[in-house]
């Protein structure tokens, strides 16, 4: 799975959770919950609904590392990497 | 026979659209099936039935609009075919936790003869009067909605548009019965005025959408409450070193979809308390009324703005990881606005929780006719003491908000105490 995928994936599942807004205008650097007005329960069920869709669990102690677009697709992508090693 | 009848599904609800039956006549229901779907302003509700029995007849259409109250449907129950008792069984409950004064208001909306006070000004009234304005027909927009000059005066001028198309309108002086002015009166203060208010037909409104049906409906529970209620208010600071250290081991343990929240922890902590501290755990109805469940009414915003309070049934016999769930399960549903009736009815105190990121406290409204809500702020890192030792600690504001007709001070902040000693101590709850 490439970067442009997960990007996709991203801006699928905060369209569901943020639908009154457009994810997909998301600058790389933006703070995702702060741009999105999403809370502490749609925060967690995002990161439920990629680990569905992705496989990748983030453990808590991780939430920190991922506050934007750019920060949370490498993230993604390293795990998957460390995943297919 | 029973009645059921159009359940309040909080002070805030007035009246409700029966979209769709889901039992017909004969059927037999038990309790806790769905007997209705009933549009309210907090979306399409699932209307539950709290009785055993036999329908034996619907008594209003889909499509109908209803006040709170109004039957709905008969139930017989079974084996009791010729009970002639009218009994209003369970749901009565909840239809006394409206408040008196909206089902006032609820009959003036219908065809009514009933006599309604009206605020207006001693200018308005005397223009009025002149012009021959039946002011029960207007609203007010001035103080505590007080008719003004410029209510009086717009009026007017729909009333002359209308005029052209037609006539033979009553005459003012048989509907409007004015009590003698006040001759020391502040020529702008408001004053109230009996009003003979005539059988009108119910006005067709436009309907709201749903943020905006939400929008008054919070506006009227909250513009009640602070009407009524005389608040107090309490802070503690709550050092959540150790709550956060256990959620953090016990999320550690946990699959991702059964991670838990603060929230949650915070929700089974006031649980507890309210145990120990049980006069918060009331309704303010002609007195303080006790009660025995611990429902707790838990905020959750709505992105179209607009708050929605779900309630978590008996919350001080669920474990933290139970409570978790319902929040899974029942926020999502609050925010697409498809409740169940029991999951909006018979909540007895509310939690506010702004939640991270957010503002550091909150001081809540308490939502009629409880006596108390409980605001938790962001949990933010701060320098705390204790034991004569500084240290960088989570910390958390929690504020109560107490009706003050029905407890002191003293009692809340024994509570906040309580929550403290719990939150200390999360492997306990």
């Amino acid at each position: 799975m490439n970067e442009e995928e997960i990007k996709n994936i991203i801006f699928q599942l905060l369209k569901k959770i943020a639908p009154d807004t457009e994810p997909s205008a998301l600058q790389p650097d933006e703070n995702i919950r702060e741009v999105l007005n999403i809370d502490s329960f749609d925060s967690l069920q995002f990161i439920v609904k990629l680990n569905e869709k992705l496989g990748i669990e983030i453990p808590e102690e991780d939430y920190g590392k991922i506050p934007t677009l750019k920060s949370l697709i490498n993230y993604l992508l390293a795990k998957l990497k460390s995943q297919l090693s | 026979m029973t009645e059921f009848l159009m359940p309040s599904l909080g002070a805030d609800m007035e009246d409700g659209t029966l979209v769709k039956w889901r039992k017909k006549s004969d059927d037999t229901v038990k309790r806790g099936d769905i007997i209705a779907e009933v549009e309210t302003q907090k979306g399409l509700i699932e209307i539950e039935v709290f009785d055993e029995g036999v329908i034996e007849k619907l008594l209003i259409k889909e499509g109908e609009k209803v006040p709170v109250g109004t039957p709905m449907a008969l139930i017989n129950p079974d084996g009791a075919e010729v009970e002639t008792k009218k009994e209003i069984a369970s749901m009565k409950k909840e239809v006394n936790l409206q408040p008196i004064e909206e089902k006032a208001e609820q009959k003036v909306m219908e065809k009514s003869t009933k006599e309604i006070r009206i605020r207006v000004t001693p200018i308005a009234k005397k223009i009025a009067q002149d012009k021959g304005v039946d002011l029960s027909q207007i609203t007010g927009t001035g103080e505590n909605g007080a008719i003004t000059k410029d209510d009086v005066e717009n009026a007017i001028v729909q009333k002359g548009e209308r005029s052209k198309t037609e006539k033979g309108e009553k005459p003012v002086e048989k509907l409007v019965e004015v009590e003698p002015e006040k001759t020391g009166a502040q020529p702008s203060e408001p004053e109230l005025y009996k009003i003979e208010k005539q059988p009108v037909e119910v006005k067709k409104e436009r309907a709201l959408t749903p943020a905006e049906a939400i929008r008054s409906a919070v506006a009227a529970a909250m513009s009640k409450s602070n009407r009524e209620i005389p608040h107090y208010y309490l802070e503690k600071r709550v050092d959540m070193s150790k709550a956060m250290a256990w959620m953090k081991e016990t999320n550690r343990e946990r699959p991702i979809q059964k991670r838990l929240l603060p929230a949650a922890l915070f929700i089974k902590a006031v649980a507890s308390s309210l145990d120990e501290v049980s006069e918060l755990n009331a309704i303010w109805e002609n007195g303080l009324q006790l009660k025995n469940e611990i429902n707790i009414g838990f905020v959750v915003s709505l992105r179209t703005g607009g708050i929605i309070v779900p309630v978590i049934l008996q919350a001080d016999s669920k474990s933290v990881g139970e409570i978790m769930e319902i929040l899974n399960d029942i926020i999502p549903r609050a925010r697409a606005l498809k409740l169940r009736s029991s999951e909006l009815s018979d909540s007895t105190i509310t939690i506010t929780n702004i939640g991270d990121g957010s503002a550091d406290k909150v001081f809540g409204v308490i939502y009629p006719p409880q006596v108390a809500i409980i605001g938790f702020g962001n949990i933010t890192e701060q320098a705390f003491a204790e034991n004569g030792m500084l240290g960088i600690r989570p910390v958390v504001d929690v504020t109560l908000a107490g009706d003050h007709r029905a407890t002191d001070g003293i009692t809340g902040s024994r509570f906040l105490g309580s929550l403290d000693k719990y939150l200390q101590n999360p492997e306990s709850l």
